[in-house]
């Protein structure tokens, strides 16, 4: 196993006596393969509300803030000492990222490659691919100042590009962006997974998260509370992952034991006369089918619903909340 | 935890050069300074001055055609109604250009929210911030050596003679101070643009140290004199004390050490810049100039003052700089 992306240890961030973050354990790994042959990254999310110490922690990985205490690596590089190394391998898009107005989007690459040591000849070739690939190639030579926010953003990528980074922080990267924008924003994020990059972004739009986030972490209080993937996630919290909806023809008892005694199977309900819906911990619906056809009813329909990180969120907040007022 | 975070070697300095990207800073700062409508409307506004200070200042010069060997200086301190001389309209257009091109040096990153992803890059702060007082310092150069140059062949057209080596020597000297004092304006504009946020607080606040400088210091310093050493019995050792605590306290002013720097430089016969006595006077010939090396002796400690106050901004821009928060 090669090591961590990214791990920290005990990261603690105060101001004064604000705690940002609190002893933080995080680790986000390459990719779960073993070999060393160019595997799709990982996209983790950073989760939680507004002040949560998501942007302080980011910071701290890039070295642009000090830790209070607790340590840092990134790619093994401590970003307080090396931060160089780090800088040289991190792209960052900074939430709501901005650009010199008055240069073009070229221009604006120009200085980047050149702060980064990228040799001169070097450069244009790398800005004329990263340009490409975000879709940018027809206004290239335009000034930024008429860009409109969904190409600031993805000028923001090709940014980061240019240093062919081996991991992405992107802060906030699909807020303000109209539908259109932010479903084609997250279709190029996974396309930089699959090159290999590892991405972690952090965000409080969930559903975004969700659709493009192999593992998430949930921020709280400058704690990170829970930590895994959507599904053990919705495991852990709602005791469910999964809801399988099943319309039976002539529905009779033996229908619903037999999805009771299922394993992993959580709850059963009958929702009318021939529709039911299992909760279960994972997916269980051959099972569920297997069920039906062996009490003697007659499958009609079947359907599964992952349960979403807005319930989950929702639910884990309403206990912290609960919790709090008693 | 795996204990694999412990066993890494822990750098006890910063790895690489504090300079890395500083070159690339500093072609860019240029390049925004010399395109800017800002710049535009400086040199506009400096070569209106050397232009009209010059041809007014060569129409008096030729009615006293002769009678003085370093004729090119005069260029620089004649004046003549109704316009003053080339050096004192310096002395407020230096800090103008000085602070209009550092106001917004920091705080403009954040406005345009570009700080936090030009810092993502490779580069130490260090590169950030010298590369911005580098590259301001080179357009006032710039802009100085141009206009000198201008006043020199516009002096060569007019008067018709070459200047000779002495003058070129002397007004260099003139240029070089005159670039000081401007790295002052620019070092202080630059860490009131690392303190304040808004860009516009900023040149307010630079221009109202260089207005305080101006125009209060000098009543501020003859009253604080006053205060401190009070001539009570009129004695002439206690006026003489008052005079010299007055011109102390008059120094701390750039304005007062670029003037007399500047007038020590452009004017061979001074051979003074703090009181005199008749008596120390015995022996010298009035109105002879001096060596180039002796005035040069008399504006060592104005020229050390004005290096080590740039020196000094610069450095409390720095600290303030590296110690702030990054996130906008």
């Amino acid at each position: 196993m090669s090591k961590p992306v990214i791990e920290t240890k005990d990261l603690t961030k105060k101001y004064g006596d604000f705690v940002a973050v609190d002893g933080l354990n995080l680790t986000v790994n390459a990719s779960a393969g073993e070999s060393d042959d160019k595997q799709p990254g990982v996209v983790f999310g950073l989760l939680g509300p507004n002040g949560a110490g998501k942007t302080t922690t980011i910071l701290m990985l890039l070295g642009l803030t000090e830790p209070t205490s607790g340590s840092v690596r990134v790619l093994g590089f401590d970003p307080a000492r090396q931060t160089l190394s780090v800088k040289a391998r991190v792209g960052y898009i900074p939430d709501m990222v901005g650009f010199y107005d008055e240069l073009t989007a070229r221009e604006n690459l120009v200085y980047i490659g050149k702060l980064n040591g990228i040799r001169r000849e070097q450069i244009y070739e790398r800005i004329d691919q990263a340009i490409q690939r975000v879709g940018l190639s027809d206004v290239a030579d335009h000034p930024v100042g008429t860009f409109s926010r969904g190409m600031r953003q993805r000028l923001g990528v090709a940014d980061v590009l240019i240093k062919q980074p081996q991991l992405i922080i992107m802060d906030e990267p699909t807020q303000g962006l109209d539908p259109e924008g932010a479903r084609a924003f997250l279709t190029m994020i996974r396309s930089l997974k699959e090159e290999g990059i590892t991405i972690l972004l952090s965000s409080h739009l969930l559903h975004q998260v969700q659709a493009v986030c192999d593992r998430v972490g949930l921020f709280y209080r400058g704690k990170m509370v829970l930590e895994g993937t959507v599904e053990e996630l919705a495991r852990r919290v709602l005791g469910i992952a999964y809801r399988i909806y099943l319309d039976v023809e002539q529905p009779t008892n033996a229908v619903t034991e037999a999805f009771k005694d299922i394993r992993g199977v959580v709850g059963v309900k009958q929702l009318g006369a021939t529709s039911y819906h299992v909760e279960a911990t994972s997916d269980l619906r051959a099972e569920a089918a297997a069920a039906v056809v062996k009490s003697g009813g007659r499958l009609l329909k079947l359907d599964v619903e992952a349960q979403s990180l807005d319930d989950i969120y929702a639910r884990y907040f309403e206990e912290v909340n609960h919790d709090a007022a008693s | 935890m795996t204990p694999r975070v412990e066993t890494l070697p822990t750098q006890a300095s910063r790895e690489g050069s504090p300079w890395t990207g500083l070159g690339a800073v500093i072609m860019k700062e240029m390049a925004d300074h010399l395109t800017s409508a800002r710049m535009r409307i400086l040199e506009i506004l400096i070569v209106l001055t050397a232009v009209g200070t010059v041809y007014m200042t060569m129409q008096n010069i030729r009615e006293n055609i002769g009678e003085d060997p370093f004729l090119f200086l005069r260029l620089f301190t004649t004046s003549r109604e109704p316009l003053p001389a080339f050096v004192s309209f310096l002395g407020f257009l230096v800090p103008l250009i000085a602070i209009s091109l550092a106001f917004d040096a920091i705080n403009g990153e954040f406005n345009r929210r570009t700080m936090s992803r030009i810092l993502a890059q490779p580069i130490y702060r260090d590169a950030l911030l010298l590369g911005k007082f580098l590259a301001g310092l080179s357009t006032l150069s710039l802009v100085f050596s141009a206009i000198w140059l201008l006043i020199f062949g516009l002096g060569i057209v007019g008067l018709g003679l070459p200047p000779n080596g002495e003058e070129v020597a002397r007004s260099l000297l003139f240029l070089l101070v005159t670039i000081l004092y401007g790295g002052i304006w620019l070092a202080l504009a630059m860490a009131f643009s690392v303190i304040f946020r808004q860009s516009a607080t900023a040149a307010l606040a630079s221009i109202a140290v260089w207005l305080f400088f101006m125009v209060f210091w000098e009543i501020i310093a003859s009253l604080m004199a006053q205060i401190l050493s009070p001539v009570t019995y009129g004695l002439p050792e206690e006026v003489l004390a008052q005079a010299q605590v007055g011109m102390v306290l008059a120094r701390l002013s750039p304005n007062t050490l670029y003037a007399e720097a500047m007038l020590a430089m452009l004017q061979p016969t001074i051979r003074s810049l703090g009181l005199i006595l008749p008596s120390q006077m015995q022996g010298a010939i009035l109105g002879a100039p001096l060596p180039l090396g002796q005035s040069m002796l008399l504006i060592w400690p104005q020229l050390t003052g004005l290096a080590a106050a740039t020196i000094l901004l610069f450095a409390l821009g720095y600290v303030l700089f590296q110690r702030q928060e990054i996130r906008a």
